[in-house]
């Protein structure tokens, strides 16, 4: 039963993960670049939903709809003032500029917010109780896995079917191609940073709903890790970022709790290592054979 | 229909394209021929605002497009089909078709599409299979089909004909014709310079980012200059 317990939780993790490293990927996917202030988002959503429930009152939804508003809107400002004017410059320049940003945010969160942490209460409270009580299941982890399942479908939805979706994994492929195709590529990629934002707001709401302390650093960890999830998984595939999220989670839980706490981050990177060693490009990664 | 006058274009301190020239009127095929490096491609990723020129002008249908964002150009009517085909190989082949309609509002995409597959009915059978399994024909169908899908009223390819057999080669050149003579003008960037001047209307050779000789497609086959440097005679 215990065993159950901490892959409950292990999943539950694993799905705050996977909606990190769903943005990370689909940024991965149309920009081909790593936008490492995206763990910085989580932590801006985080603390703009603290404000709207504790501050303005609002009921936890309500507060979570506000965080998704103000991340997307900062999702677009900095890609169009931070990414979008070195398009064509070395990916390299645009790495260095992530790892700006994401300072820029930590620090401005640092001087707004302070330093000390700020105590979060969870979007929703109380444990579902299984098996005699055995089983203790939070509400939060049972929200969190269902919006994550629910955002993945959503997004494979999106970009399977619908007309811009298309375009977006047509911008994917081949910026130039899509811009003979009359599609307008930064207006994809802007809103490719919207979805990825607001998600990451999702994000930040449901992590800090796990673990209630919220600091300007509060999604540093998280961001690398979910980035390890979109790499694991296949960087780029929507899919991949799902399982290696879950994956992630679950591998992070069980050797926390089986072998040992302070390890069990180096335990996930040395999986992260040897999966690359046998598939470098991911679990799910795109192998397509093409025909020149 | 189109006028392109005095383009530069350079590629970083790359003088690529010199003070090139040329018009496709109405109805026209239009061959730019030369040898690789020539400018050829250049010329057309400018037109349609992959690249840009510095000075000069290029104008569609009396509106000039030279500052127009290339994803715009396509909706004023100019179908670019690239060098290389660039399909979306991890796309369906009717998923790339759609694409071919970003561009088309309101209008029947599925009639469209059946018309494309009765011109290329290797992509009907075909339809869902992921673009890049394709082989390098049925690519070039598909890059020809999708861009149709835009109800384009000047066509431009690129190399066409690069890296076919000769029996695709000369499907290629039947559907350019047919497309010609459905009434779709054509402007046509070729290595294969035979196969071009047989149907061009008139022609360009361009030599390191100059425009050398112009004239009908027949001046130029039976020109010495051409004969010598393109046809092998």
């Amino acid at each position: 039963m215990k065993f159950l317990a901490y892959l409950v939780s292990g999943i539950s993790l694993g799905s705050i993960y996977a909606i990190i490293a769903l943005g990370y990927t689909m940024v991965y996917g149309i920009a081909k670049m790593l936008n490492f202030a995206h763990g910085d988002v989580i932590m801006v959503g985080g603390y703009i939903s603290f404000l709207a429930a504790t501050n303005l009152g609002l009921p936890a939804l309500l507060s979570v709809l506000v965080a998704m508003a103000f991340c997307t809107v900062l999702g677009i400002l900095i890609e169009g003032l931070a990414y979008r004017p070195l398009r064509s410059a070395p990916s390299l320049a645009v790495l260095i500029t992530a790892i700006g940003v994401s300072y820029f945010l930590q620090n401005a969160a640092l001087l707004i917010f302070g330093a000390n942490p700020k105590a979060y209460t969870p979007v929703v409270s109380g444990t579902l109780k299984l098996f005699d009580g055995q089983l203790s299941i939070s509400y939060v982890s049972i929200v969190t896995v269902v919006c994550c399942v629910v955002i993945m479908l959503a997004l494979t939805a999106f970009t399977g079917k619908t007309r811009m979706g298309k375009a977006m994994r047509a911008c994917s492929e081949d910026k130039g191609a899509a811009q003979l195709m009359g599609i307008n590529v930064n207006r994809t990629i802007s809103l490719t940073f919207a979805i990825g934002s607001a998600l990451a707001a999702v994000a930040g709401a449901l992590l800090c709903s796990f673990s209630p302390t919220l600091m300007p650093t509060t999604g540093s960890m998280p961001g690398i890790k979910a980035f390890t999830a979109a790499v694991f998984g296949g960087i780029g595939s929507i899919p991949g970022a799902f399982i290696g999220g879950i994956l992630l989670g679950v591998i992070e839980a069980l050797s926390r709790a089986y072998i040992s706490t302070q390890l069990s981050n180096s335990i996930v990177f040395a999986v992260l290592i040897i999966i690359l060693l046998v598939r470098p490009a991911g679990l799910m990664g795109k192998r397509t054979q093409e025909k020149v | 229909m189109l006028k392109a006058e005095d383009l530069n274009v350079y590629y970083g301190p790359i003088h690529a394209v010199k003070g090139v020239s040329f018009e496709v009127n109405d109805g026209e095929v239009v061959t730019l021929i030369g040898a690789n490096g020539a400018g050829k491609s250049t010329s057309l990723k400018t037109v349609s605002g992959l690249m840009r020129s510095r000075g000069g002008k290029i104008e569609f249908m009396g509106k000039s497009i030279a500052s127009t964002p290339a994803h715009k150009i396509v909706e004023l009517g100019i179908a670019h089909v690239p060098e290389g085909r660039r399909i979306f190989t991890s796309m369906t082949v009717e998923e790339n078709l759609d694409m071919g309609a970003f561009t088309v509002r309101g209008g029947n995409i599925d009639a469209d599409k059946e018309r494309v597959f009765e011109q290329f009915p290797r992509l009907k059978e075909r339809r869902r299979q992921i673009a890049g399994t394709l082989s390098g024909g049925e690519q070039q169908m598909l890059a020809m089909g999708r861009a149709l899908m835009s109800h384009p009223k000047l066509l431009m390819l690129d190399e066409p004909s690069m890296g076919l057999a000769p029996i695709l080669v000369e499907q290629v050149f039947d559907i350019i014709s047919a497309l010609h003579k459905a009434g779709t003008t054509i402007l046509l960037v070729e290595q294969n310079a035979e196969m071009a001047l047989s149907i061009a209307d008139r022609a360009y050779v361009m030599e390191t980012g100059r425009i050398t000789l112009s004239g009908t497609g027949k001046e130029l086959a039976a020109s010495e200059e051409v004969q010598k440097a393109y046809l092998g005679g």
